[in-house]
């Protein structure tokens, strides 16, 4: 396989899991509104992954369709970052993950944005929009419950424990990211991590919550080394097309 | 998280440029920055604005309904008032 076609499933499978985590919202928000908004925000990721699926599709040119990548692979063939496919937990670790990740994927396509790669550069530059507009939503909650009441701060502190040892994968490089910056389709994400740990430590500065030292991260889901979390979640979100392969809508 | 600490909003939103905002209805948000946000997830998901305004819904003052004879029925026999009595010239257009 390309490494083009690598960093696309990467991109995509990042946002079709926290997509499909998020969807698990859908009825259960705390309030009509933040579950509404919650089930925005993964409607803006599945149609992202879609986007960077039909492209590799495009790329391999065989019989594969989004449909194959999304729903006939298994846990070590998704390459998603082991952040996004941790559990919802309570309100407040999900919006400290989508924190977390809308921060980094802003970045992220803010270079991509810029690829040589015509296409790539379309995804980025529509996505970009809709992702600057998570990042906002979740700093703000972050920052409100951070900086509300007794219970929501240790809500928040239980949140921090849970994430931080998931964020330092996302600013691993490999082989594919530096043939994707000689190529010049894609960025190295070891780049982006000065700018996330800028906007991180100002937010949580303002949610009155310490960043914390610990470095230790744990990592594998770019190589397909998952945690057990994301077996349930295919499970449930492939569990229609592999049951019924000729299911139409 | 109390629901009760959050207060009610109306949400006013402006469909495009030129139009003035109408009245879409009412949502929950703890301050008015959120209730902007929630306004834009909950009333503009299908492009239906260009421009939100939201007010605390304890900020409005309604009338009654008791006093709706006294207010609203005396121009019921008043069709005079009504602009439809004038020649309106094509050049116009639509009014």
């Amino acid at each position: 396989m390309n490494s083009k076609i690598t960093s696309l499933l990467r991109w995509a499978d990042d946002a079709l899991i926290l997509g499909q985590r998020l969807a698990e919202w859908c009825g259960h928000g705390p309030v009509l509104e933040q579950d509404i908004a919650l089930t925005n925000i993964s409607l803006d990721l599945i149609g992202q992954a879609r986007s960077y699926y039909q492209y590799a599709a495009e790329l391999e040119g065989s019989d594969s369709t989004e449909d194959t990548f999304a729903f006939h692979r298994d846990v070590p063939e998704f390459k998603n970052h082991l952040l996004v496919e941790q559990p919802n937990g309570h309100w407040g670790v999900t919006i400290l993950r989508q924190f977390f990740f809308d921060t980094y994927h802003f970045y992220l396509l803010e270079g991509l944005r810029k690829s040589n790669d015509a296409t790539i550069a379309a995804i980025a530059e529509k996505a970009i929009k809709e992702v600057s507009y998570h990042a906002q939503y979740t700093a703000e909650w972050v920052i409100r419950l951070g900086d509300g009441t007794e219970e929501s701060k240790a809500k928040m502190e239980e949140a921090l424990d849970l994430m931080w040892m998931w964020t330092p994968e996302l600013f691993e490089s490999d082989e594919v990211d530096s043939e994707a910056v000689t190529q010049g389709y894609g960025v190295d994400p070891s780049t982006l991590k000065e700018a996330w740990t800028q906007k991180i430590t100002q937010v949580l500065g303002l949610a009155t919550l310490q960043v914390p030292e610990n470095p230790w991260g744990q990592t594998g889901g770019r190589n397909g080394n998952h945690t057990e979390h994301l077996g349930f979640l295919l499970a449930e979100m492939q569990y229609l097309p592999k049951s019924y392969p000729d299911a139409k809508w | 998280m109390e629901k009760d600490n959050w207060k009610i909003w109306e949400v006013f939103i402006r469909s495009k440029n030129g139009l003035s905002h109408k009245h879409v209805g009412s949502l929950h948000a703890p301050d008015e920055e959120m209730a902007i946000k929630n306004a834009r997830d909950v009333y503009t998901r299908r492009s239906e604005g260009v421009s939100i305004w939201v007010v605390p819904s304890d900020q409005i003052t309604a009338s009654s309904p008791d006093e709706k004879e006294p207010l609203f029925t005396p121009s019921d026999d008043k069709v005079y008032r009504h602009p439809t009595f004038y020649e309106i010239p094509d050049e116009v257009g639509h009014m």
